[in-house]
């Protein structure tokens, strides 16, 4: 049973995960992308119909990569290039992500799908309590964790992450030293819309194998408010997607168990929770300040 | 596209509106959906029904626009006065949330007819309210469950904790208890009509916890897919659901609103609509169990006559003796509980593992 509550919770935190990590990143580079939700319901829909189309939930998920990608694209050429508004474009963005995959979803309504198959390792997955926790899990699981530590790493011990981040801080200063601010948000916002895309196919392929419409239910959301909870760092998006999951679940035990408090109160502790939790160990304000990228949501257009 | 033509023809219909139509002109029927048509439950249901009664009056002659995902509460309102303010006929609010509002809007346009679905408000004489007795379905799944449970716990999802869900989660109870005086139900409230992630992990939870039969009163078909994973039986919601799990489902619950928005749709039409609160049951056709599967043929027999019986009105479920939770007599021997009791109904029965949210 624990066991089991545990890969509920891993199931629970990996879609908020993997969205927030490219959120992450995407902030970082100085961009506010509010179309999270829409890129992840877009990968959600698209990693159900490919899938269903070839029967192969690789394909579905690689599908799913790519129109989140594509979509960002063009919340990338509005605010990048035309440098429309960023917070207005990212909200027209969801608008059409949650209408766009209703429609083109219509025919996959009341089908079942397939579903992405757990890891399965001779002996090691048979050992008692960790053994389907960390050798029996979906692949997708252990791509968010090795994600996680890849952008922590690009972005604190790499030459290329500190371009990002600086650019994220002073784009003008970042332009000043040659830097192409423009190509490198480019990359940021696309690497986000792949992120999203995944997190959305994990929904329609690993967590619940179905497309409905609107599934992703507001998880794009949250995986906006980690990040910002998280004050940009990609192991405390990590620890808080994990909270989030943990009270999730928790929750809806201690409601199985009739403990007696109000369910209303109960179902608010996730947020409650997550948020008192990374305020605490955001609380250093000068850190904050910090991790803060400067440039967040500020337009950018060379020699202007 | 829809709304735009809607909002496009509003204004001819406006001047007609609280009139019978003239023939040439459509009537223009609106509907309000809690979820996305797509849900595949509650929302997609009435949806199926408004396009069935499109089909049985006539598209020349009914004119349907609905908006999906409406929030209840302030947006709602929003919404609904939308609808009156551009030239509905007739407005369709389908879930309990909406109750406040549509009374508001309906306060404001004399001229438009509104239908509440599942409450119990009608403060002007253009509001009606109409609802199903699923609560009779789940009698009949509640004997099935304990039939077939060999834990004596049913796990049971459940939305809000308002009288409709409340009814439900009781009948459950005690159909089961008519088979197994012991049974016991555990519920947890998802505290949302449709998050298919949030309603798997509550079906994940209850299974967890040593149930091994699963029914909801959420909207998705993600808790039918965790029991098929889990290998456990569990009861659809609102559609039949057996493609989600051909070995998992027992019965569902079909909501089949196409008949009374046929009906109701062609009173406008004639000008002979008028206020009422209806109730449909079993009997009247509203509420429809999907094909008894996965279940030996003694229970399925005896599934099939609890059905008859509730159907025939031989029997209701709400017929004394019943304790209420605390142990207190709530009807005596023979009594049968009276329907405004049942509408806002806010006690559990003897048997329910779980303390209502006060």
């Amino acid at each position: 049973m624990f066991e089991n509550i545990l890969i509920t919770i891993a199931t629970a935190a990996t879609p908020l995960l993997i969205a927030s990590i490219g959120e992450l990143v995407v902030e970082r580079s100085g961009v506010l992308n509010l179309g999270v939700e829409g890129m992840m319901v877009m990968g959600a829909v698209t990693g159900f119909g490919v899938t269903l189309a070839t029967g192969s939930p690789w394909l579905g998920i690689l599908a799913a990569i790519a129109v989140g990608a594509l979509f960002s694209l063009l919340f990338g050429f509005l605010t990048l290039t035309l440098v429309t508004n960023q917070v207005a474009t990212g909200l027209a963005l969801t608008l059409l992500g949650l209408g766009l995959s209703g429609m083109l979803g219509e025919s996959f309504v009341g089908l079942p799908g397939i579903k992405l198959g757990n890891l399965d390792i001779p002996v090691l997955s048979d050992l008692p309590v960790v053994g389907k926790l960390i050798f029996g899990q979906d692949p997708i699981f252990y791509l968010s964790i090795l994600l996680t530590v890849g952008v922590s790493w690009f972005l604190f011990r790499s030459r290329a992450g500190l371009t990002l981040r600086s650019v994220g801080d002073n784009h003008a200063s970042a332009h000043a030293l040659g830097i192409n601010v423009v190509r490198i948000r480019y990359l940021a916002v696309l690497f986000g819309g792949a992120c999203a895309g995944l997190a959305g196919a994990y929904l329609s392929l690993v967590y619940t194998p179905q497309w409905i419409e609107n599934m992703t239910a507001g998880r794009g959301w949250i995986a906006l408010a980690l990040v910002v909870f998280a004050s940009w760092r990609p192991l405390r998006v990590l620890a808080g997607a994990y909270l989030f999951g943990a009270v999730s679940i928790g929750q809806l035990h201690a409601q199985a168990l009739g403990i007696g408090v109000p369910s209303q109160l109960l179902s608010s502790l996730p947020y409650l929770a997550t948020i008192v939790v990374l305020v605490l160990i955001s609380r250093n304000r000068r850190l904050t300040m910090i991790n803060t990228p400067a440039s967040l949501g500020r337009s950018f257009v060379p020699d202007r | 596209m829809k709304k735009i033509l809607f909002a496009l023809a509003a204004s001819t219909v406006m001047a007609l509106a609280g009139q019978p139509a003239l023939a040439q002109d459509p009537t223009k029927v609106c509907a309000i959906y809690v979820g996305p048509i797509g849900d595949f439950g509650w929302s997609y249901q009435h949806h199926q029904g408004f396009l069935e009664m499109q089909e049985a009056i006539g598209k020349d002659k009914v004119e349907l626009a609905y908006l999906e995902s409406v929030p209840e509460g302030a947006d709602g309102e929003r919404a609904i006065e939308r609808f009156a303010r551009s030239g509905c006929d007739i407005v369709f609010t389908t879930s309990f949330g909406y109750m406040d509002p549509t009374n508001k809007v309906a306060a404001k346009f004399p001229d438009v007819k509104f239908e509440h679905a599942t409450g119990y408000k009608r403060e002007t004489p253009n509001i009606a309210t109409y609802n199903s007795k699923f609560h009779e379905g789940r009698y009949v799944q509640g004997v099935i469950a304990a039939k077939l449970s060999k834990a004596g716990v049913a796990g049971y999802i459940g939305s809000f904790p308002i009288p409709e869900v409340v009814m439900g989660i009781n009948a459950f109870v005690l159909g089961a208890q008519s088979v197994n005086p012991d049974f016991k139900v555990k519920v947890v409230w998802a505290n949302t009509w449709f998050d298919p992630g949030k309603e798997a992990d509550a079906a994940k939870a209850l299974i967890d916890q040593g149930v091994d039969i699963i029914t909801q009163h959420t909207d998705s078909t993600a808790p039918m897919q965790v029991a098929t994973e889990r290998g456990i039986k569990a009861f659809g919601q609102a559609s039949d659901m057996i493609a989600f799990g051909k070995e998992t489902q027992l019965t569902s619950i079909v909501d089949d609103w196409g008949p009374y928005y046929t009906e109701r749709v062609k009173a406008v039409i004639d000008g002979t609509w008028a206020q009422h609160d209806v109730w449909g049951g079993m009997a009247e056709g509203h509420v429809v169990m999907a094909p008894y599967a996965n279940m030996p043929d003694d229970v399925k027999k005896l599934a099939e006559e609890t059905e008859a019986k509730i159907k025939s009105g031989e029997f209701n479920p709400f017929t004394g003796p019943i304790k209420k939770q605390d142990g207190t007599e709530w009807l005596k021997d023979g009594e049968v509980a009276d329907n405004g009791v049942l509408l806002g109904m806010n006690f559990y029965v003897a048997g329910v593992d779980d303390q209502l949210p006060k």
